[in-house]
Order: C-alpha cells, then structure tokens, then sequence
C-alpha cells in the first residue's frame, strides 16, 4: 500500500453560533489520514468527531482551515461533488425505496447507465450477503440488515472515503462483534478508505490501523492502537483507553519517587518536578510481601473475571492500585483479603504522564 | 375455524352503527338523487313519477323549441363543465404549487414559532366563508384597494377588470382553499425525517433530485390529501363563483342550483349533480393511479 494521503485537514476550525452563545467544536485540528487505511475518531461524548466527519463529508463548513481529498482542496464543495459518502448513525435509508434501489441511488444520481447500476447493486448486495432481500422494503429488515443496508448503499459509488459514524452502536453486543468482523473484512475486499467513529475504546483498538483521540475539540493523540496503549501521550489518553493506574510522585535520580516512599525506576527524561506515574492493571505483579523491589500493599478487594482475577490494593499513602492477574496465579498464591503483600511493575511498564 | 367465525360476526355487529349511520347520511341522500335524475320534472319543481331520461339528456341536449324532437348541444351547460373543472384544477394546482413551500417553511421552523405560523394559517377559518368572498370582492373590485392602489401608484391608469371574471373566481376559491392543502401536506412533511436530505445530497444528488426523488414521494401522501380536500370543494365551488362570478360565470354549482330554484327542473339538477359526483370519481382515480406510478417508476 503506498503511502498516499487520502484525506487531510489542515488547521480545521469550526465554532458553532455567534458572539456569546458561540462554541468551538473544533480546535485548530490537523490530521492525515492515508489512503485504505482504518482510521479511527475516538474520545467522549461532544469531542467533536461527528463534526470533523460533517466537515469531511462537506455538511458543515469550517470556520477557518481546509479539507484536502486527494490533495485537491475540496472546502468549498457541497456534499453532492465530493468523492465521500458516509454511514450515518441513524442509518438514512429511504423509505419509500426497495433494498436494491437504496443500494442503486448513488450510482443513479451520478448517471452512471442502467445495466451498470444492476450490476453494481447486485454486487453490493452480495458483498453485505444480501442477495435474497433485494426487493423488500426498508421497514421489513431488522436493524442488523438495514445496517448492511446502509453500508452497501454508501460502497456502491465506491467512493475514495468512506466515512461511518457510530455506525454499530444501535446494535446489540452479539450483532456488534459479527459488524466488527464484517467491516473489516469489507474495508479489506474494497480498499477503501474508512474513518470510522466510535466512543468506544475496545471498538477502536481492535479494528484501527490508527486511532486519533479526540478531547473537547482536539486531537490529543494519533497512532497506532498499541503505540497508543503503551504509550498514551497523556494522562486523558492512559485513562480513556483501557484502566490505568495513576500513582502522585516527584523525579528523582534514576526515576520517580511516589508519594508512598518507593522509587520506581522510568526509562527516558523528563521535567523534574511533581509527575504522575501510569502503570496498566496487566504490568502489575504482586508477590509475598518483603519481596526485594516491592512496594508494600495491603489487599482490599478482588474480584473473579473468569481468566482474569482483579487484586485490589491499597499502598501506604493510600493510593490506590488495581492488578490484572490470571486467575490460576492468583489462586496458587493464596492471596486474601486483608493479606499485606509487595506490588512490583514489569519493566518498562511505567510512563511519566504530563497531566 | 369457529373462533374466526365469531370474531367476523362480532366485527360485524361491532362496526353496525357506522355502517347504518353512513347508509342513511351518504348512501340515502344518493340514492334519491339517484332516483330523481331518471323521474319527470314537476310543474312547480318537485318532480313527477313517470320514468324519463330527459334530466340526463339535457346535461348536454337542448331540445329545439320551435321543432319538438330536434336537439342540439346545449352549449351553456358543456362551457360550465368546462369551466368548473379548468377552475378547480387550476385551484389545486396553483394551490399545491404555493401550498407546498409554505409548509416547508412551517415545518422547518422550530415548535415554538411553528404553533404561531399553523395559527395564522388556520386564522381565515375563524370567519364565515360568505363574509371573506365579500372580502375578496372588496379587493379586486374595479374600485377596490387593489385597483386604487395601483391607479395611485400610477401603474395603471384604467382599472384592471377582475370582478366577475373567471379570474376572480379562481383567486378566491385559492385563496379559501388554500389552507386545506397547506395542513395536510406539512402534516406530511412533519413526518419527514430531515436526515433523509444529507443522505441524499451525500450520495450526489443535486437539489432538485433530492426533491423529487427523496422529498416529493415520500411526502405525497399529504399532497395527495391536500388535492383532494382543494378540488373536491372547487368543483362543486357555489358561493364564491356566485358572488365573484358575478351570475355570468356560473360553476355547476349553480347550475344545480339553478335547476332546483328558478329552472324548476329537479331532474335536471339532480343528474348534473350525478355527473359532478362521477368527474370527482374519475379525477380522484386518474390523478391516485398517474402519481402511483410515478412512485413505483421510482
Ligand atoms: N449544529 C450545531 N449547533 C451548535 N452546536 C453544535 C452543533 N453540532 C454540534 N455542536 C456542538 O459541538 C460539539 C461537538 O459535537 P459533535 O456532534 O461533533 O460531538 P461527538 O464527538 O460526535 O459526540 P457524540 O459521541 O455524542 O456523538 C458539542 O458540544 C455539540 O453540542
Ligand atoms: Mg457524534
């Protein structure tokens, strides 16, 4: 795959109302996203994303800033001249049309000629598996079919990007996980560029070729979904994507001393001064107490997930410390509640983390 | 088996006093203009009972007064039916053609000033339809505010002569009927999911393609509606061609009237009102089946 630019903005901004009632949805946002990847818009509730995708998609304008589609500035464009074509959340489809002419209409609006319109459509159809419902309509599927619908209607043009917004989050879980798989495998088939939003983080590790963490109108964070876990840019980043533990402490030589006593040794430089350590829940190890290294614990509470138990604790400062560990290890060590222990990080696994 | 049975027995009897109410308030009425049309004319109205087909032949013959036997068209009676049906058409049109972006506007506004907006288009309701034709007389009248106000702007230095012309009639009856299609059509649009536009727009669809093709057939049933209440009332239209028409341009509705009144023809009447009720019919039928099949052309 070459490295090409599908799509880019460039220094978007968009604000929402005027004079006192105006609010920025976007900040100043730059992103480049290449062409057939799976790029994900991921972050809370009125981030932004669905607005950075109307502005791709050419439904809201950007108060100031570009959108490039293949390099080609395509700002000023409405949505009807744009290469683009979108899943919306509701889904949109019409009515008062038949499957296979909600699948058609795209192509029919561009003119393309009758028999290319049947083919395609039928292909489409074929592509989301459904050949056999061609002539129902709408009102007659199921939300699982009418999202496929939707989807094929929206591949039909083959448009250069598509964009799909919360496209699976009216599905129940089972439904959900089958789409996942589906539109990955679709994404792969077709070759087309996705951005995808979702508010959901599992969502977006599992299906990303990279995610983009979005705060309140910015981007916090782009790469690719283990970079991310790893190394999450920020303390938002570390505690929206997957849990995380949080620890207060201050630089020291060789690392970071926690407000607990312990000094815990950190790869890499950074500002002396006040910092918070992250450790995930899996990095955490916790041994009889006395341990050499260990930071002394007492256990608060665990709780059984089927493979995995979490251990909770508590350290002599009162910070608090969860710990992912595999059930079968957590039965051999006889762990009780109330049992003081030593908590160690696997190497490497703690990040200091701007606030 | 059984059980089906008595379901159907009980619906039956359940839907017995809106059978037997709409038997006596439609069907009765009907069948006595029905019977009317095929009797003979009374001497002082009413009629006579000796069969006769002379109501229906009269629709369109006029039997010559001096040679009994010869018929000619009864040229009168064809340039009414005419007149009724180009005036009641051009109604729903044009009243569709206004009747549709008015509520758009309405519908795309928020709740708040929507109340405000459907208020104000119900408002002409509030005053007997005898008293707004004469309104609409005073307007266009030769010297009416209309035409003072253009002789004083010096647009015109004679008076546009609308009073009791076949445009006259038909500004009123568009302007009365004007709501009963305005109503049911942004009851329609209120329906309408407005997500339905970007898709639309989104899969290359220009404006106009995204209103005939999306808009159009989705709402149509409220348009269909607002047609039918606009020229049912149109055709059959007596008061507002009676006063605006002056008494030169008649609709059938005073055609009728005048077989009951004046002509002392009831026969007559009753089969000119047969034939109204028939071009309604057919009207209603041609345009559900043309508008149909542009859906289905999809
Ligand atoms: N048309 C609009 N007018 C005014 N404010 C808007 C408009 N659309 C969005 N906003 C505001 O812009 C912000 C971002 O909205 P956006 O819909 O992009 O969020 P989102 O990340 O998609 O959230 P969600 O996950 O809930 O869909 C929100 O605060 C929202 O209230
Ligand atoms: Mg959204």
């Amino acid at each position: 795959m070459p490295n090409k630019i599908a799509v880019e903005a460039r220094n978007a901004v968009k604000v929402f109302g005027q004079g006192d009632t105006s609010h920025s949805a976007l900040n100043d946002v730059s992103i480049s996203i290449k062409q057939g990847e799976f790029f994900t818009l991921l972050g809370p509730s009125g981030c932004g994303k669905t607005t950075l995708l109307r502005l791709i998609a050419g439904f809201e304008t950007p108060t100031s800033g570009q959108i490039l589609l293949d390099g080609a500035d395509i700002t000023a464009l409405p949505p009807n001249k744009r290469a683009v074509n979108t899943v919306f959340q509701s889904y949109a489809l019409f009515p008062h049309l038949t499957v296979a002419q909600n699948v058609g209409f795209g192509l029919q609006m561009q003119g393309r000629p009758k028999a290319e319109v049947k083919a395609t459509t039928a292909e489409m159809l074929a592509l989301v598996k459904l050949d056999a419902m061609a002539d129902r309509k709408i009102s007659q599927l199921s939300g699982g079919q009418q999202q496929r619908v939707a989807l094929a209607r929206a591949l039909a043009p083959k448009p250069k990007v598509l964009l799909l917004d919360e496209p699976l989050s009216a599905l129940d879980a089972k439904l959900r996980k089958d789409m996942q798989i589906e539109l990955k495998r679709l994404q792969h088939e077709t070759g087309i560029t996705f951005i995808f939003v979702t508010h959901d983080q599992e969502e977006a590790l599992t299906m990303s070729d990279r995610i983009a963490v979005m705060s309140a109108g910015n981007i916090l964070q782009i790469g690719a979904p283990r970079d991310i876990y790893v190394k999450p840019a920020n303390r938002f980043v570390a505690s929206f994507i997957g849990e995380t533990n949080f620890l207060p402490g201050t630089t020291a030589p060789g690392g970071v001393r926690l407000d607990c006593g312990a000094t815990v040794a950190v790869d890499g430089s950074f500002m002396p001064g006040k910092v918070t350590l992250a450790v995930r829940p899996e990095q955490v190890r916790v041994q009889g107490a006395g341990t050499a290294g260990a930071i002394p614990a007492i256990i608060t509470n665990w709780v059984y997930f089927g493979t995995d138990t979490h251990c909770y604790l508590v350290l002599s400062d009162g910070s608090p410390v969860v710990a992912r560990l595999q059930s079968p290890a957590m039965g051999e060590a006889g762990l009780e509640i109330g049992a003081s222990v030593g908590v160690t990080f696997a190497p490497g696994a703690a990040q200091v983390l701007k606030d | 088996m059984a059980i089906g049975k008595d379901r159907t027995r009980r619906n039956w009897l359940l839907s017995a006093p809106a059978l037997i109410l709409l038997t006596l308030a439609a069907a009765g009425p009907l069948l006595i203009m029905v019977v009317y049309s095929f009797l003979s004319p009374g001497q002082y109205g009413n009629v006579q009972w000796i069969f006769s087909l002379e109501g229906w032949r009269s629709i369109l013959f006029t039997e010559d007064i001096f040679e009994p036997g010869k018929y000619t068209l009864a040229d009168a009676h064809l340039t009414i039916l005419m007149r009724s049906l180009k005036l009641s058409l051009l109604t729903t049109l044009i009243t569709a053609l206004v009747g549709f972006p008015t509520a758009w506007f309405i519908a795309t506004k928020p709740p708040k000033t929507r109340v405000l907006w459907l208020f104000l288009i119900t408002i002409p309701f509030w005053t007997n339809l005898l008293i707004r034709t004469f309104a609409i007389n005073e307007v266009i009248r030769n010297e009416g505010l209309l035409n003072s106000f253009l002789l004083w702007a010096g647009l015109i230095t004679e008076p546009l002569r609308i009073i009791y012309t076949d445009t006259a009639v038909f500004i009123g009856m568009a302007y009365v009927y004007l709501p009963f299609m305005v109503l049911p059509i942004f009851a329609a649009i209120d329906r309408f999911d407005m997500r339905l536009l970007e898709a639309g727009f989104d899969l290359y669809a220009s404006r106009l393609q995204v209103l005939r093709r999306v808009i159009l057939p989705i709402v149509k049933p409220g348009i269909i509606a607002g047609s039918i209440l606009v020229f049912t009332p149109s055709i059959g239209a007596y008061v507002i061609p009676r006063i605006l028409g002056g008494g030169k341009n008649l609709m059938v509705g005073n055609l009728i009237d005048l077989q009951f009144g004046q002509g002392r023809n009831w026969p007559l009447g009753a089969a000119l009102g047969m034939t109204l009720l028939v071009i309604v019919m057919i009207a209603l039928a041609v345009y559900t089946r043309v508008t149909n099949r542009e859906n289905d052309r999809g």
